[in-house]
């Protein structure tokens, strides 16, 4: 299992290669990038912060719970980035590996709608004329 | 007892810092400090929730609260 929260680049590929497994006979992947735009107004760039130390561990604890549901998921990676992050940059890489495709998609899915719910990173969109932290208020 | 409190996103900026040191009855429970805070900071009456972390996890309502926690506010999150 690889977690990790990082300032830099995230790199897919590096993120596919963790979970290669012999066993496997599929790898899912989801790739989380910065959108140009957001409600109808322009996004000029994303400020991700993050309280690290419990951003990790509920990442970590999201992981271990797909584990748990599908016990056949060979290996799990999950790398969030934080920082400044321009239009087109990744922002999270999620990947999985499973002898078979269905548990793959499932366990996938379960773990990027469970790190939104979940993990303590706050995303502050920025615009034109101004920057809203997404989802603060109703 | 005095509480260190850390926080993040929307919370520092109606803070206004990074982290609040906070005088709270000796007994005080996650509940009640969030009842302290919101009276202290009604801008945080606004959001569409916030939580307590202690010691680096999500911590219950009736969670008390010791001198040496390590106490977050977690407003709503927005990663992935």
């Amino acid at each position: 299992m690889h977690i990790e929260l990082t300032g830099e680049p995230i790199d897919v590929a590096a993120v596919l290669a963790m979970v290669e497994d012999d066993g496997a006979g599929a790898v899912n992947a989801f790739v989380g990038t910065v959108r140009n735009q957001s409600t109808g107004k322009r996004v000029v760039r994303l400020h991700y912060e993050a309280y690290d130390a419990m951003a990790v561990g509920q990442m970590r604890r999201v992981a271990e719970e797909a584990q748990e549901k599908w016990p056949m998921l060979q290996k799990v990676a999950v790398v969030h980035r934080k920082g400044t992050l321009e239009i087109g940059d990744v922002a999270v890489a999620i990947a999985v590996s499973t002898p078979h495709r269905a548990e793959s998609f499932a366990a996938c899915q379960y773990i990027i709608d469970t790190i939104k719910k979940v993990v303590p990173i706050w995303k502050k969109e920025e615009y034109e004329d101004g920057a809203v932290w997404v989802a603060a208020h109703p | 007892m005095k509480l260190k409190i850390a926080l993040f996103g929307i919370t520092k900026e109606i803070v206004g810092q990074p982290e609040l040191e906070l005088d709270a009855p000796t007994e005080q429970s996650v509940a009640g400090l969030m009842d302290q805070l919101r009276e202290k900071y009604p801008a945080l009456r606004e959001l569409t929730s916030f939580a307590v972390a202690v010691n680096s996890d999500y911590a219950a309502d009736d969670y008390q609260l010791h001198e040496r926690d390590e106490i977050a506010l977690i407003p709503p999150v927005s990663g992935g």
